[in-house]
């Protein structure tokens, strides 16, 4: 009989080693997956986990990498505060969405003023504080309320996708754009472009902040009393308390900094790679987020490293639906097994497997 | 004495680690009330649950009412007419009594035919029990009682009692124990289980004495005194703390009209706590738990916000100052729940020595940690309390319980507060932990802090209090000068029997 036997503390080396055999057994369970689509499954992997990066379209695929990387690591820094405290905001998309619809409405407010020592700041302060608000809602209907913010930020996706259908539609819609829904195109308006800071690069604004966002939540959650107190309440909330922590005010903290990072990713979005506020800017990101975080171990690093790892697979899943033709929804269930393979063996962090009968009597 | 109704040879059951028992031997004989006597961690309870059927054991063999007996489950453990009460209770607080007992029963009969054989029952053993309240509304006396019928009902030959008492005012227990006398008079055997010694030498004819999983010795617990039993128990000498002459300063703490609605619907309100503390004074409140403990640590170390004149100390009203603040000027609290509550399982002991240490030990600068400063403090409480531990690295959760009791302890007692409040301070701890814990307190008290001791374990306040005070329903006794005081007067500041009726037997 098989059976499961807590450990004493939780294993280091299998904390570590849980999302590298995450990884490959979502390449084992995903190839089995492309074989039965009729898809050579070795072929298949390559194309996702190797073309991108050293094949022959490689100087094109690397600079989507950042791209997408970007937005990703962004929002799951923010959510990992949370996460670790126990506050799940599972709306990073909607407050990605919001700081995007806001951000983008402070840069046309401007268009077509030259300032853009002006515009481009006030459009990030925009951004943040779009994503910020939208997040405060479930933030302060939990701390006033009690009511769950996990239904709440998740329900609040949907209201921001009617708000960006809106938006694209009415008040921002392009005047000059013949009627078409979505907006102007911010990369062709200066002093709102968020565009490539080195040409071929991928490397924009957005991709710095959440390298400068890495950095601040590490030396936070090392060092600073507050990210001791994120970490505290995580582990258990009752000694958090006792300890002097005041559990709204970190619910606040918590969800209001990860809506600002959303926010933050949707407006350097809309301002850059996407260009434009239209119905479907929002791609998932937010959701994607989460798989990031977790599959990042809720530690900084971890998140840079499963942010280009989860945008490797963006990328090569779209290689793969042009070269092979596979359905994207098989894209989307390889990213879900990688979520499902990282909680499935993270089991084994707290828990040692046993193999053996019970002696029985 | 005819044959026993139990007897156990040679069980044995290991977990990973630790032997819980090891080649284990005794026997109950038809109608004894035998004691099962031991530490906490000694075996008590993988013994009983291997009895009750709850765990396997690993060898070794039992028969019960002569045949042999290996019950896989409690189901069967109960149909060969075994019963158990447990420490604590498995009772819905939103039903009533008939009810609680009918969802222990395999095949229970209609609620109208329940109640009556419920009435009968409790008359006849003197446990006068209405079927048809809540729950919600017994005292722990009463709640004991439910499940003590629940147990009855089935005629049991065999009731096994784990640590009954511990829950009980002193008058209460007297009831608890007429009843137990009466069943045995009609041939039902007890294993009684308990560390408390008083109790077996009154109460138990024969006792089975388990140390570190293995038995160490039986006796007739009539013919011992307690503190022959306690050394046998803990296989030591035993230490009685002492405490240097000295004399009060000050008042310290001073808590007037204290009154505070708890957070969760399930605690107790205080109502109207008043005592004062002086400098070098401890003041030990005793309680049945759940009368209010959890709260009035709370209302003192600040996770709970009060009037602010409710609370002084040294005169300045705390009421609506935090923990950290209130650490800021001098008093420190150490709650009962070791994990969860004083400590974070997971965080290493530096990370919880910054837990509550971080105002008084300076251990930040605007706001960011020195990890060196916490090591280095975390290091002192290990070394000045002797916790047992490879390094202040360890997790908390890795500590047993009595090393991460003494970490806890001294990590508030290192700080030399102005005023100390703790709650159950050696639950479960080891004897000797707990006798060091014990010292500990009076030497901060020797060295002019004001403590506060929150107990269930009334010998243990009694030996180190200079005041007594108890809790009841969120009330707190006027305190008394603990030297004197009988067991008969701390019981009824404890609330006496509850209201409960005295068994008619």
């Amino acid at each position: 009989m098989i059976h499961l036997e807590k450990r004493p503390t939780p294993s280091p080396l299998w904390s570590y080693l849980t999302p590298l055999i995450a990884v490959v057994a979502t390449m084992i369970a995903g190839g089995l997956m492309f074989a039965l689509l009729g898809k050579d499954p070795v072929v298949a992997i390559r194309t996702i986990f190797w073309d991108p990066i050293f094949g022959e379209f490689a100087f094109y695929y690397r600079g989507q990498l950042l791209v997408k990387a970007g937005p990703l690591i962004l929002i799951a820094i923010g959510l990992s505060l949370g996460f670790r405290a126990g506050i799940w905001n599972i709306g990073a998309e909607g407050q990605y969405i919001m700081g995007a619809v806001f951000g983008a409405a402070v840069g046309l407010a401007f268009y077509p003023m030259e300032a853009r020592w002006l515009v481009f700041p006030l459009m990030i302060l925009g951004g943040a504080l779009g994503g910020f608000l939208w997040a405060m809602i479930p933030g302060i209907l939990r701390t006033r309320f009690n009511t769950n913010e996990i239904l709440v930020s998740l329900l609040l996706v949907y209201v921001a996708e009617q708000i960006l259908a809106s938006m694209s539609l009415g008040l921002l819609r392009n005047p000059d754009g013949a009627g078409f829904p979505g907006s102007r195109n911010l990369r062709q308006y200066e002093s709102a472009a968020n565009n490539e800071l080195i040409a071929g690069w991928g490397m924009h604004w957005g991709v710095v902040a959440a390298f400068i966002a890495v950095i601040f939540a590490y030396i936070m959650l090392s060092r600073h009393v507050m990210g001791f107190n994120v970490r505290l309440t995580g582990e258990s909330p009752r000694a958090a308390k006792f300890a002097g922590v005041n559990p709204n005010r970190l619910i606040l903290f918590c969800l209001g900094t990860s809506g600002a990072l959303a926010g933050l990713a949707g407006l350097f979005e809309v301002a850059g790679p996407a260009g434009q506020i239209s119905i479907d800017f929002n791609v998932g990101y937010g959701f994607t987020a989460i798989i990031v975080a977790f599959l990042g171990r809720l530690h900084p690093i971890g998140i840079l490293l499963a942010g280009l790892l989860m945008a490797l697979t963006y990328i090569g899943g779209e290689a793969a639906q042009a070269s092979l033709g596979l359905p994207a929804a098989a894209i989307q269930a390889f990213q879900g097994m990688l979520l499902f393979f990282l909680l499935a063996f993270d089991v084994f962090t707290n828990f040692r497997l046993r193999l053996g009968r019970e002696i029985s009597t | 004495m005819t044959a026993p109704i139990l007897t156990i040879n040679g069980l044995t059951k290991a977990y990973p680690g630790v032997v819980a028992n090891d080649d284990v031997s005794f026997s109950v004989g038809r109608g004894e009330v035998h004691a099962l006597l031991g530490e906490n961690g000694a075996g008590k309870s993988t013994l009983v649950k291997m009895i009750y059927g709850l765990v396997k054991p690993d060898s070794g063999s039992m028969t019960f009412a002569d045949a042999p007996f290996a019950p896989s489950s409690p189901q069967e453990a109960r149909s060969t007419g075994i019963a158990m009460v447990f420490q604590h209770f498995s009772l819905f607080e939103a039903l009533n009594v008939a009810e609680n007992v009918a969802l222990g029963m395999e095949n229970p009969p209609p609620m109208r035919e329940l109640a009556t054989r419920i009435r009968e029952v409790s008359d006849t053993y003197g446990l006068p029990l209405d079927p048809n309240r809540m729950v919600g509304d017994l005292s722990a006396g009463e709640r004991q009682r439910v499940e003590i019928i629940r147990c009855l009902l089935q005629d049991p030959k065999l009731l096994i009692m784990d640590e009954p008492t511990s829950v009980l005012t002193p008058q209460e227990v007297d009831i608890l124990f007429q009843t137990l006398r009466k069943l045995q008079s009609e041939g039902t055997s007890i294993l009684y289980i308990s560390h408390k010694l008083e109790e077996i030498r009154s109460l138990c004819e024969g006792a089975t004495i388990l140390r570190l999983g293995k038995v160490v010795g039986s006796c007739d617990p009539r013919e011992k005194s307690a503190r022959e039993l306690a050394e046998m128990m803990v296989g030591t000498e035993l230490k009685t703390p002492t405490s240097a002459a000295h004399e009060p300063g000050p008042v310290a703490l001073e808590v007037s009209g204290l009154t505070v609605r708890p957070a969760s619907p399930f605690g107790t309100v205080l109502k109207d706590v008043s005592f004062s503390v002086r400098e070098g004074e401890i003041l030990g409140i005793g309680g049945v738990a759940g009368n209010g403990q959890d709260e009035l640590l709370g209302a003192l170390s600040g996770e709970m916000l009060s009037e602010d004149d409710a609370v002084k100390l040294e005169g300045k009203p705390i009421g609506r100052l935090g923990p950290n603040l209130r650490r800021g000027i001098g008093l420190q609290a150490a709650p009962e729940e070791r994990l969860g509550h004083a400590a974070a399982p997971d965080m290493s002991l530096i990370e919880n020595a910054v837990l509550s240490a971080r105002v008084r030990q300076n251990l930040d600068r605007n706001g960011f940690i020195d990890w060196r400063k916490a090591r280095d403090f975390a290091e002192q409480v290990i070394e000045a309390f002797d916790v047992r531990t490879p390094g202040p690295g360890n997790a908390a959760r890795a500590l047993s319980g009595g090393n991460l009791q003494k970490f806890v302890i001294g990590r508030e007692i290192l700080q030399s507060p102005k005023v100390f409040v703790v709650n159950q301070p050696t639950w479960g701890v080891d004897a000797s932990a707990a006798a060091s814990i014990r010292q500990a307190i009076l030497d901060l008290a020797v060295a002019g802090s004001a403590v506060v001791v929150i107990s269930q374990d009334l010998d243990e306040l009694m030996e180190i209090s200079d005041l007594f005070a108890a809790l009841n329903e969120g009330r707190l006794s006027d305190p008394r000068p603990a030297r004197g005081l009988t067991i008969d007067e701390i019981g009824l500041m404890m609330g006496g029997a509850h209201g409960m009726e005295v068994a008619h037997v």
